[in-house]
């Protein structure tokens, strides 16, 4: 993943509440087995709008999009994250994010800052004008003018995010600790390992009894 | 500082691998489902890193967004193909992944395929206790069953089958309560809508919920699954329900459960997972069961609810200005004026299914609405059972032949019109009364029109051609 400590430049001042998934990328994009390309489906029925945003030059390629409450509500789909990312999106300051969402930007080296309403509603204001820097050193999100907002991230992935750190393989240098825990789950709870799922085991007469 | 634990404290404590110095912890995961829409770019990480799945006795894949509904074999057996070249070769890949990389797979043609949130529970490999993760966010369904359950995204798929586990911090907790019986002609559905539209679509984010009181205990598994299964549509990644007898119940005997001594030990250990007496909440809602009427959507966001007897709302009634300026996008988009009674909004789809509510006790609660009427004219209504076992149990009981006759389509399983992943699509403008989960703009096809509501409420909108208080049908 690409080490990422500060996001500055042009924001989309959109400062919509509730935007889902369905929204950041519709479901007939998700026919998809990679991750890249889907930038060209991002907001696709946002974009069939005449005058919208993100067809506006003003915010051409802008890093950083400005949205309100209850961001990337939905659907688990990661393609969202892999959308804005293809988008050139970096950064997405909220008021909230879904938990799941926040996750899949996290995984893909975006930024999600969660700001309260008001500054979120001054960003907006300033967006439309003047570029907004989101800065990962200092925790801080600023504008050319005096506005200085600061806000809170996960530790982990605060470090994960400026050293570009592979989830996975750090969790692979664990081995030696989830092998033990198999271990004492299979004493403790030994049913866990034995759902055995070959097909003839599956195709039992009355699985589907009320 | 009391020991009481809340259900959800308990299952996160006995799958802690290790606790770190930030407060997240290394969580070990006991059961992971796999579809063919979330999971390609899952196993393509695998492959570039060289890496295995760790636990394939643990992972359970199942096709299930793409499939299309109608026949999946000619008159001879033989499989015919896709005509959507994407999604066949989606499906393609996920076969391929789960050859190469061995994990236990449902295939489309066998009788066990269905919607991975019926499948889990009805083949018993969803279980109390457990943790239980799908690239899906209705993975929340199985918290009916005493699960941790949540969607995870495709990266941490890939993490899940590198590793068994994943990082996660604590959720807080929160408590929705519904006390009382419920009234006559309300469901399940009906309760989860109401909670939705009680808490707001964001109300349970950060969250997990678990669902209490005298309703829920009252409730089938079947029932809870549905309440559970939108637990995210308020905003919580999971909902849990505690396991009772009528869980274990349900899960006796299931091809995937427990059996022998395995079954008696595991209820001894499930018995013990209920919520303390005195166990906090960091958040507590209460409903009560006589509020709470047929009920249904009447926007673009799950917490647009409205009771059934209700009015199209006016934006200006919203005290937020926010939510004002929605209401009105919702209201332009759902070609609805405010004060418009619901019962008198015409619909053209109908369709009973989705992991909401594509369970035999849904199918049998439509039937009863559809039996000895007909489908009105002008409307397209499509029942999809969850899995080829509901199907197959169905059609033993005859509903198949109650909605035929009536004039319901009578399709093979799969998420259908739930999503416009697959050829079961809302035509712009039309309208669609839905048993299924969101209503969000373009969820059904580009320009749906979706109201969420309950299998008998959707069944009496397909005979009477409009919006119905299925209370006026029943009986």
């Amino acid at each position: 993943m690409r080490a990422v400590t500060r996001v500055g430049g042009t924001a989309y001042p959109w400062g919509a509440k509730n935007v889902d998934t369905d929204v950041i990328i519709p479901a007939h994009w998700l026919k998809t087995i990679t991750r890249s390309g889907l930038g060209r489906g991002a907001f696709e029925t946002v974009r069939a709008q005449p005058g919208n945003l993100f067809d506006d030059p003003r915010y051409a390629g802008a890093p950083i999009l400005i949205a309100g409450d209850n961001f990337g509500c939905g659907s688990s789909r990661e393609h969202a994250a892999w959308a804005l990312a293809d988008m050139g999106v970096q950064a997405v300051i909220a008021p909230s994010f879904s938990d799941i969402f926040s996750g899949n930007a996290f995984k893909n080296g975006i930024v999600t800052v969660v700001l309260p309403q008001e500054a979120v509603d001054r960003l907006v204001e300033v967006a439309k004008t003047d570029p907004v820097t989101v800065d990962l050193e200092t925790m801080t999100v600023t504008t050319p003018y005096q506005d200085r907002y600061t806000f809170a991230l996960d530790p982990f992935r605060r470090r994960c995010l400026m050293e570009g750190l592979d989830e996975v393989g750090l969790t692979l240098a664990k081995d030696t600790v989830i092998s033990n825990f198999e271990e004492r789950l299979g004493v403790e709870r030994p049913w866990i390992g034995h759902g055995r799922a070959d097909d003839a085991g599956l195709a039992v007469e009355g699985a589907g009894r009320a | 500082m009391s020991s009481s634990r809340t259900l959800y404290e308990k299952v996160w404590d006995a799958h802690v691998v290790e606790r770190r110095d930030d407060g997240s912890c290394l969580i070990y995961i006991d059961r992971h489902l796999l579809h063919e829409v979330t999971s390609p770019q899952a196993f393509e990480g695998l492959r570039a890193a060289g890496r295995r799945v760790r636990r394939r006795d643990l992972t359970l894949a199942v096709p299930d967004h793409n499939l299309p509904t109608t026949a999946r074999t000619d008159a001879a057996g033989k499989e015919l193909p896709i005509a959507d070249r994407e999604s066949a070769e989606q499906l393609a890949a996920l076969r391929r992944n789960v050859a190469e990389f061995d994990v236990p797979y449902i295939d489309a043609l066998s009788v066990n395929q269905g919607i991975v949130h019926v499948v889990g529970p009805e083949q018993g490999f969803t279980l109390p206790g457990t943790t239980m993760v799908c690239g899906d966010s209705h993975t929340s369904a199985h918290g009916a069953l005493g699960a941790l359950a949540f969607g995870i995204g495709t990266s941490e798929v890939e993490h899940v089958l590198a590793t068994q586990t994943l990082i996660l911090s604590p959720s807080k907790t929160m408590e929705v309560r519904v006390d009382g019986t419920l009234g006559y002609g309300v469901s399940a559905k009906d309760v989860v809508l109401a909670i939705i539209g009680r808490i707001g679509a964001a109300g349970g984010t950060g969250h997990v919920i678990e669902f209490t009181g005298e309703v829920i205990r009252a409730l089938s598994v079947e029932g809870r699954l549905t309440i559970a299964n939108m637990s995210i549509e308020g905003g919580a990644r999971a909902g849990m329900i505690a396991p009772d007898e009528t869980t274990f119940a349900y899960l006796k005997g299931r091809p995937m459960a427990p059996q022998g001594d395995d079954w008696a030990r595991a209820v001894d250990w499930w018995r013990t997972l209920p919520s303390d007496a005195g166990a906090r909440y960091d958040k507590v809602v209460r409903l009560e069961a006589s509020d709470i009427a047929p009920a249904l959507t009447w926007g673009t966001s799950p917490e647009d609810v409205v009771p059934i007897t209700g009015s199209v709302p006016a934006p200006d009634s919203f005290a937020d200005a926010s939510k004002r300026a929605a209401a009105q996008k919702s209201l332009d988009y759902m070609g609805l004026t405010p004060g418009m009674r619901m019962q008198d909004v015409p619909i053209q789809h109908v369709f009973i299914g989705s992991c909401t509510n594509s369970r035999i006790e849904d199918l049998r609660a439509a039937a009863s609405v559809a039996n000895g009427r007909h489908v009105a004219d002008g409307v397209r209504a499509l029942v999809v059972p969850g899995s080829g076992l509901v199907k197959r149990q169905a059609e033993a009981e005859g509903l198949d032949r109650i909605f035929t006759a009536a004039g319901f389509e009578w399709r093979e399983p799969g998420c259908s019109m739930c999503l416009a992943m697959n050829p079961d699509k809302v035509p712009a403008g039309e309208r669609c009364a839905s048993t299924s989960n969101r209503n969000f703009v373009g969820r059904q096809g580009p320009g749906s029109r979706t109201h969420l509501l309950s299998p008998a409420m959707a069944a009496a909108a397909a005979v009477t051609g409009r919006l119905a208080d299925v209370r006026e049908l029943m009986g």
